[in-house]
């Protein structure tokens, strides 16, 4: 028999959360989702949790299993149950827990709602319909497979120390437009998408990439719309500004420059950004960490210069 | 054992305290490191946000370089070692890119050919059966009594599709060369979070809070010193530090290690060898906690 310690909360009888034991006959094959079920429906009908479709379609069943998010429906028991046969389940993560496993997904929803998640075109509509070749469509179809099931916003690294990001779901679903042929506001999205809270604010950690079921996959998605951001030539932010001053100092010398990425990164004209670089700069300083003054090229520093030259860059 | 030694740019910037104890540590242990001076920048994730092709470009250069001297490429930084995964993946899954890619390289007389090599992060070498195996063999002071919480790095974690080093959920082989070492490993859930260095120009105030609550995590779950195999990492948790708001209400501060500077200090260097001396909070004093 399997153990589900289950996270129960319910505010109207209890202010805080417990955990809760059941046991369940886990054979081979069986869901998580179909444990839940078993539960409910012959051990306690009070235990509170979203399901539809069962076929990892519908995105509903997401929750936390032993610290990370799954959808229930998508992943067997026994691959999931740790040394003890225990599957620890808890409400997703970065959203406030309602009762039991579900949680509140209105600020997931307001910041879909945010990026605009529709076709931006004035132009006349063509007789038939707005058409896209196989290419163009291959651009958006990994954004397009999203099921929103909240599980990449849980998991977010970003997200657990800041409610002004985005997320991953809504950079994501960002991208579906961003690079959608048929859109017309391509600069608008981008540099809507720069603004603080925005595509630069990712911390590139995976963590979305791991607990998304489908090929979205949103880390890669919004490394997509930073490349259209910088194409676009929407260049005034740090994050921007950041990558092109690193991309440069590569060409210049096959390695980073340490000391001048800092200052190019927050602009040279941003006095309070400079000033806030004091502190870390006098520390290292102190300490001999400082990066060497004068900054050293690679062995065949020519030849990295040449393929920056032969790829346009 | 001898290997391409890809030492990023960090090692020899602002942390050129973990090249030298990756030296000391490899001399210690009998591994021939031969530097790559020619290898370029593995791109750190951000060259790619500008040209995708123009990264996996520089990183097949480089991997052309170690096929040239018949060696496995060894990272000494969680960053480096992902996105020189990521390179290898992309290019090795697409022969028509793969050509692209060549066509560009010819001219500097480098060609990437593919699957003659591994790349692999110091730790995954050292971390293995017979790489533990060396390790207690060569261990002339024991850590015992030292508490030590790791702190992976995201990128020899996750993505997972891209990493071959251990299960990303739930590693253990930094606990494990810690073990070799004869310190005691700390187990708290922060150890596979970001430390929030990528975004430390963009959103200060989220990146300390990431790595404020990860120390948080390693000092109350009774970590000494927390190491890591992340150059960035370290930036992060060690230059940082001092501005760290959530430490700082607390009154906490802990010093963090290079994982080549723990491995040397039990080979029988002493930290000043080590430069720890010149980390921002000084390591010196987890010798204390070392029982005789």
């Amino acid at each position: 028999m399997t153990t589900f310690r289950i996270k129960r909360y319910n505010p109207e009888k209890q202010p805080e959360p417990y955990f809760e034991e059941f046991k369940v006959d886990a054979t081979e094959g069986i869901t998580v989702l179909d444990c839940l079920n078993d539960i409910k429906w012959t051990q306690d009908g009070t235990l509170s949790y979203r399901m539809s479709c069962r076929s990892a379609i519908c995105g509903s069943c997401a929750v936390k299993a032993n610290g990370h998010a799954i959808l229930a429906c998508q992943r067997q028991a026994e691959h999931i149950a740790d040394k003890d046969d225990t599957v620890t389940i808890e409400p997703l993560g970065n959203m406030k827990p309602i009762k039991d496993l579900v949680v509140d997904f209105k600020p997931f929803w307001d910041k879909i709602d945010k990026v605009k998640p529709y076709l931006h075109n004035d132009t006349p509509a063509p007789e038939k319909e707005r058409t896209q070749s196989p290419e163009e469509f291959r651009l958006i179809d990994d954004a397009s497979t999203c099921i929103m099931c909240g599980a990449c916003y849980s998991d977010c690294n970003v997200l657990e120390v800041d409610d002004n990001f985005l997320g991953p779901a809504a950079l994501a679903k960002a991208q579906r437009f961003v690079g959608d042929s048929r859109d017309k506001s391509t600069l608008e999205r981008v540099k809507e998408l720069s603004e603080p809270g925005g595509i630069w604010d990712c911390t590139h950690c995976g963590e979305c990439v791991e607990r998304c079921p489908k090929p979205a996959q949103p880390f890669y998605r919004i490394k997509e719309v930073m490349a259209s951001a910088l194409e676009e030539g929407v260049h005034n932010n740090n994050g921007a500004r950041h990558a092109l001053s690193f991309t440069k100092s590569v060409k210049h010398s096959g390695r980073l420059n340490e000391n001048q990425i800092p200052v190019e990164s927050v602009g040279f004209f941003n006095i309070k950004g400079l000033l806030e670089l004091i502190p870390i700069g006098i520390r290292m300083l102190l300490k001999g960490k400082t990066p060497p003054i004068l900054h050293r090229s690679i062995k065949e520093a020519d030849d990295v210069k040449r393929i920056y030259r032969e790829l346009g860059e | 054992m001898k290997f391409a030694l890809f030492t990023g740019c960090v090692s020899k910037g602002a942390t050129r305290e973990l090249m030298v104890s990756t030296m000391k540590a490899a001399d210690g242990l009998g591994i021939d490191f031969v530097e790559m001076k020619s290898a370029s920048c593995c791109g750190a994730g951000v060259v790619s946000e500008k040209s995708p092709i123009l990264n996996d470009a520089l990183n097949a250069r480089n991997f052309a370089i170690a096929e040239e001297q018949g060696l496995d490429l060894i990272t000494i930084c969680s960053t480096c070692q992902g996105n020189l995964k990521k390179s290898e993946c992309k290019i090795d899954s697409d022969e028509e890119y793969k050509n692209k890619i060549n066509g560009v390289l010819k001219e500097g007389g480098h060609q990437y050919q593919g699957g003659k090599i591994n790349i692999k992060h110091f730790a995954h070498i050292l971390s293995t059966p017979e790489g533990l195996e060396l390790l207690k063999s060569k261990v002339k002071k024991p850590l015992k009594g030292l508490k030590v919480a790791a702190f992976y790095g995201c990128y020899i974690l996750r993505p997972s599709g891209l990493s071959d080093f251990d299960k990303p959920d739930d590693p253990h082989g930094m606990e494990d060369i810690f073990e070799a070492v004869g310190a005691t490993p700390v187990y708290y859930e922060s150890r596979i979070k970001c430390c929030g260095f990528p975004i430390v120009m963009m959103n200060k105030t989220a990146s300390l809070d990431m790595a404020g609550n990860a120390l948080l995590d390693a000092i109350q779950s009774g970590a000494d010193v927390v190491v890591t195999g992340c150059p960035l990492c370290h930036l992060s948790l060690d230059a940082y530090q001092p501005e760290i708001r959530k430490l700082k209400e607390k009154g906490y501060d802990i010093p963090i290690l290079h994982l080549p500077q723990l491995i040397s200090l039990a080979l029988g260097h002493t930290p000043k060898e080590l430069d720890m001396h010149k980390h921002i909070i000084g390591g010196e004093r987890i010798m204390d906690k070392v029982t005789a």
